[in-house]
């Protein structure tokens, strides 16, 4: 079917990029692409397209003789979201090349219905390939967003050790079902590791406490004691402990300290541990002198 | 039936859940368990559970049951070792086990109780001879 296509088109190869250029360079932006960019991507996009116009595949492009069209296509719509083109943008690169095919298919058609048949033809196809592109696009954004909310998931659990048997987590961030889960299980999984019996969650960074947060906390705190550690909270601010009493949560008896440093100094003490000031370079009993 | 061996470590016992309990297990087990205790007149027990890797709401409630049955019977008990997916799903499941006292490992839950048993020695005026059982 398509090679009807190849065999109108393809003769006239020079002038219809020689047209598709002007068209497109009339709307060129630029800022975001240089002209000799757009005139290599159209000639390679024209020569693909007209090579699987040849090999007589159907006009749907998910087919394999579509394949190096596709690739081409996917490489452009990557290329365009680095250089900030917006979708419809992107799709217009493909679109644009209508009114050049149209016009060369309108002096060589033989009769209205060869030109009717052929302009559907060639329509179905343009619309697939402009929607692939746009489609590709969106792929790519999602991507991107998908990595981007991934990679802040690992950056905001780490859980980090202060001192032998003792581990922090600095929360950052709200924190929703998901994340929660995540750093409850890091938590969890780190106290095995290190053998720690007491865990500083750390909330200074966790900028609303609602209900469901609370309860996240408490239940990590709970898992934490059936596993044989106790958790110590701190960095709750003014407005979030005032939201937490006009909530009715209850935090039962988990040590809270309003600062990190609060939550250290217990934690020492619980594990019988103390930190002495050495003064004038002196060590050893470190007492000052 | 098997059964869950339950050793004797001086004043303590100490039962190492190695297999993936079912329930008829776990009921076997809390009546073995009080029996012992009450025959060997046990100061503390420690129920190790690192190896359990599922946990459903029964066993999940029996293990409290054990814990506080134990007590009752005037043997502090200490669940020890046990794994962060059981943990997280005894959370989710309602069981937090209040009133049962936990422990990272063997050796930490041996440490809580060798310090009970020393507490009350201290408390006694007259000094136990060591390693006879108590009464």
């Amino acid at each position: 079917m398509t090679q009807r296509l190849h065999d109108i088109l393809a003769p006239h190869e020079a002038e219809l990029l020689r047209d598709w250029l002007r068209e497109q360079l009339k709307a060129l932006r630029p800022e975001l692409i240089r002209e000799d960019e757009v005139r290599q991507q159209s000639r390679e996009f024209l020569r693909l397209l007209l090579e699987a116009l040849r090999s007589g595949e159907e006009t749907d492009i998910s087919g394999a003789g579509w394949a190096d069209v596709r690739g081409f296509l996917e490489k452009i719509s990557a290329s365009r979201v680095v250089q900030g083109f917006s979708p419809s943008q992107t799709a217009t690169f493909v679109f644009s090349l209508k009114q050049p095919i149209f016009s060369r298919l309108r002096t060589e058609a033989r009769s209205a219905d060869e030109l009717a048949g052929d302009s559907w033809r060639v329509t179905m196809l343009l619309d697939s390939l402009g929607l692939y592109t746009t489609e590709v696009f969106q792929k790519n954004r999602e991507g991107i967003i998908l990595r981007q909310q991934e990679e802040m998931m690992e950056l905001s659990t780490p859980v980090v050790t202060l001192w032998e048997g003792v581990l922090a987590l600095p929360l950052i961030g709200t924190l929703d079902s998901q994340r929660t889960q995540t750093v409850m299980e890091a938590l969890l999984q780190r106290i095995v590791e290190t053998e720690s019996d007491i865990a500083i969650i750390d909330i200074t960074g966790v900028p609303t406490v609602d209900t469901l947060t609370a309860q996240h906390l408490l239940k990590t705190i709970t898992a934490a004691r059936l596993m044989g550690a106790e958790c110590i909270i701190s960095g709750i601010r003014p407005q979030i402990a005032q939201t937490i009493v006009h909530l009715g949560v209850s935090l039962g008896d988990v040590v809270t300290k309003s600062s990190l440093a609060g939550a250290f100094q217990v934690a020492l003490a619980r594990r019988g541990d103390q930190i002495i000031r050495a003064s004038g370079g002196t060590r050893g009993d470190g007492r000052p002198e | 039936m098997d059964r869950i061996p339950i050793l004797k470590m001086g004043p303590h016992l100490l039962v190492t859940i190695q297999v993936d309990m079912h329930d008829q297990m776990a009921m076997a087990l809390q009546e073995d368990l009080t029996a012992r205790i009450d025959k060997e007149k046990a100061r503390g027990v420690l129920l190790d559970i690192s190896a359990l890797e599922v946990v459903d709401s029964f066993i999940g409630r029996v293990i409290g049951n054990i814990a506080l049955t134990s007590r009752i019977l005037d043997a502090e008990t200490v669940v020890v070792g046990m794994q962060p997916a059981v943990a997280i799903t005894l959370v989710e499941l309602g069981l937090s086990l209040q009133g049962v006292r936990t422990a990272l490992n063997v050796e930490r839950g041996m440490q809580i109780l060798a310090r009970r048993v020393e507490a009350e020695r201290g408390s006694r005026r007259p000094p136990e001879v060591r390693g006879a059982g108590n009464d």
